[in-house]
């Protein structure tokens, strides 16, 4: 397999946007990560959405964006793995390039949340429909159940729940397209209204519409669209029991480990080697259990590490830069591709206010339902 | 120069606290009161209805105003709960408060708009001198449906204005409408409740037609925020009003004579017309005054109101709507008030 580069990117601002559609927000971030380049031929499109149909009504993205792209006849499709459907998307390009089957492949996530459907309901898919959803669960509930059985088996406190969503909101308050661009205290979030005891409204990622994209291709070849590529070291994809309830430990997140474990021997990296990471907080519980998986921490140990500051701009791994799917917002397709462009931004010193300094390896890690699959890829500068 | 010769309003006497509404659907009391700054709402009682609102508030006006109703040439009351969808409201009020036969009557719709659009083509007759003297009401008794956020807030009263051309309370200095074609609430044919778009009821919406409408004044008189004694904007709920009012510059003090909604809740079609009565209330002469109204679908009208010398001597001569929100008020149970709105099935027939 050959080496693949990500050579450009174009991301919408995500956020509520009212005025804007699902074919639209693609067609915003694909002409950018184009444009950008300065490439009007592509081999291939994957699309990543967890729900166009439930949301907007809309299926058959493939065919759909393409042709709104002006690009009608290029190869193209959806890739769904729920909330891990862009970093899927992503995996999915890398391949196609590394294989030597397509040279210019871009790898898009999009999620039009915002169009009146029942967000709670649709979100709810991505769990077990016969165990879990069938008795009234929700995400925030399955995500409070993790919460709870993090505190008990770890004594992790609800000050360390909060203290990842105000570390969250202190990054995105410096990202010009995050949802929420403000900091946040760390008594707003504790008093914040309640969702799912103890997960309260600040520990909850929001209802975001966006889109985001990257260009690969081989990294031979990059230097003709580029000279800031960075290279795709590693990708990792595992899946973990769907239901909760079948997990060995709820409090573990087994598809983490094992996906980041296969990117780390693709990519020949440990975790002494990332300078920054982007990881799934789709709950503030989530980035500790994330982190702990990935052996950032070991079992019970994330919370320490937040609250020595370890994980914020400055600190010795910088975690969410973006601000997270807390701060940024979390249009769920979209999602592991702006991951992929955050990390893209800081290898390539363009990250402003949240530049990591000599960043040189990254790491994005994309996650779906309640852990069930998750998926990691490791980034180097070239 | 028309203006308004006469105002009233009523508020039912019946009111449910949020919190006991909070307590019906296991939601925390403190979060409601606090997201949405409202303490109580009032709550018709079953012989009431949009129609015994405009008449009680009519009356009123025809008290402030001192008039003979027979001169009064048209009615009109804007509601979203006129109580036939075919049938007016306004000919039963015309016969309460003895005016006619020789009157023009029309009944009103755009959400909660409805009421400042009576005003609006009342003012707009008397202007034109195609009659003497005409009513504009808006008064609601809208429905929330049972654990949706507009329970807390949607509930009953209304304003009435008589329009005239002399011996004037405020005088109507410019009116301004923004309109477009922004579905964020509606009602169809048959169903009891409304459904609405979410948060999409925000800033495409409220925000930005009363936003527009009053910028649009601003601009078409050259007056500043600072110029205006009193400001009124629709009250959807408590947080609304306010972050609008500040957004465009209008200070707590401007807003807070008309800010009615937290004893009151949404009477919709009265909103701001009562809420501008409120400021009619105590207004001094000369007070610069302005009210934005807001309907769903969406539009929202504004008004620029002088006050007259002749206001503060007829401000006592019919209710407040203060006296109405302090006074004794009757706390009704959660049951008693799904009785009285008619959300409890009842067995019918034998």
């Amino acid at each position: 397999m050959r080496e693949v580069a990500i050579v450009s990117a174009g991301m919408t601002p995500f956020g509520e946007l009212w005025e804007t559609s699902l074919r639209d927000l693609f067609v915003q971030a694909a002409r950018e990560a184009l444009e950008n380049a300065q490439v009007s031929q592509i081999d291939g499109i994957y699309i990543g959405n967890m729900s166009g149909g439930q949301f907007v009504g809309q299926e058959h993205l493939g065919p759909l964006m393409a042709d709104h792209l002006g690009m009608t006849g290029v190869p193209a499709a959806r890739v769904e793995s729920a909330c891990a459907s862009g970093g899927v998307a992503l995996r999915t390009a890398f391949f196609e390039v590394a294989s030597g089957a397509s040279d210019l492949v871009l790898a898009t996530g999009v999620e039009k949340m915002n169009d009146g459907a029942d967000v709670t309901n649709v979100l709810a898919t991505a769990a077990d429909q016969e165990t879990e959803v069938y008795h009234g669960v929700t995400f925030p509930g399955l995500y409070a159940m993790i919460a709870h059985a993090h505190m008990h088996a770890h004594g992790t406190t609800f000050e360390d729940l909060s203290a990842v969503s105000v570390k969250s909101h202190y990054h995105g308050a410096r990202n010009p397209r995050a949802q929420f661009r403000m900091e946040v205290t760390l008594e707003q979030v504790m008093n914040s209204s309640m969702v799912a005891e103890p997960l309260r409204l600040l520990h909850c990622s929001p209802v975001t519409d966006g889109a985001a994209a990257v260009l690969l291709c081989p990294l031979e070849r990059a230097a003709e669209f580029t000279d800031k590529p960075i290279k795709i070291r590693g990708s990792g994809l595992a899946t973990g029991s769907l239901a909760l309830a079948d997990r060995p430990d709820p409090a573990f997140l087994d598809s983490v480990s094992l996906s980041t474990s296969r990117a780390f021997d693709m990519a020949g990296v440990s975790t002494a080697d990332i300078d920054v990471a982007e990881v799934h907080d789709c709950f503030s519980i989530a980035e500790l259990c994330v982190l702990e998986a990935m052996g950032f921490a070991k079992p019970g140990g994330a919370a320490e590490l937040t609250q020595a500051g370890e994980t914020k701009l400055g600190g010795k791994i910088p975690i969410n830069t973006s601000g997270g799917l807390k701060s940024k917002g979390h249009p769920v397709g979209a999602t592991g591709i702006a991951q992929a462009v955050e990390i893209l931004e800081q290898l390539r010193g363009e990250a402003g206010k949240r530049q990591v300094k000599n960043a040189t390896i990254g790491l994005a890690q994309n996650m779906g339902g309640s852990g069930a699959s998750s998926v990691v890829h490791v980034f180097e500068r070239v | 120069m028309a203006g308004i010769v006469g105002y009233g309003a009523f508020v039912p006497r019946n009111r449910i606290k949020a919190a006991e509404i909070a307590k019906q659907w296991g939601k925390d009391p403190k979060s409601i009161e606090r997201g949405l700054l409202l303490k109580e709402k009032s709550v018709p009682g079953l012989d009431e209805d949009t129609i015994t609102i405009s008449v009680e508030a009519g009356r009123s006006a025809i008290e402030r105003a001192g008039i003979d109703p027979n001169l009064i040439g048209a009615l009109y009351i804007g509601s979203e709960s006129h109580p036939y969808a075919v049938k007016p409201s306004g000919t039963i009020a015309i016969e309460a408060l003895g005016i006619g036969p020789e009157v023009h009557v029309a009944d009103f719709e755009f959400a909660c708009k409805a009421g400042t659009e009576a005003m609006f083509v009342a003012y707009s007759l008397v202007e034109a001198d195609k009659v003497e003297y005409a009513m504009g009401i808006g008064a609601d008794t809208s429905q929330g449906a049972p654990n949706d956020a507009l329970e807390f807030s949607a509930s009953a009263g209304g304003a009435a204005y008589i329009f005239g051309k002399n011996n004037l309370l405020a005088e109507v200095l410019e009116t301004y409408s923004y309109t477009s074609d922004t579905p964020d609430f509606w009602r169809r044919e048959g169903e009891f409740y409304p459904r609405h778009g979410g948060r999409f009821t925000g800033e495409p919406a409220y925000f930005k037609h009363v936003t527009s409408a009053t910028k649009g004044i601003l601009d078409k008189t050259g007056y500043k925020p600072s110029d205006f004694r009193h400001v009124v904007l629709h009250m959807p709920n408590g947080k609304f009003p306010l972050s609008a009012g500040k957004r465009m510059g209008f200070k707590k003090e401007q807003l807070e004579v008309g800010w009615v909604v937290n004893k009151m809740g949404n009477t919709y079609s009265g909103s701001s017309p009562t809420g501008l009565a409120a400021i009619l209330d105590i207004a001094k002469p000369d007070d610069l005054i302005l009210i934005t109204s807001f309907g769903s679908g969406a539009g929202s009208d504004s008004f620029i109101l002088k006050a007259t010398d002749l206001l503060p001597k007829r401000q006592g001569l019919a209710p407040t709507v203060r006296s109405m929100l302090d006074n004794p008020r009757r706390y009704l149970t959660y049951g008693e008030y799904a009785k009285y709105r008619e959300k409890i099935i009842l067995n019918t027939g034998a």
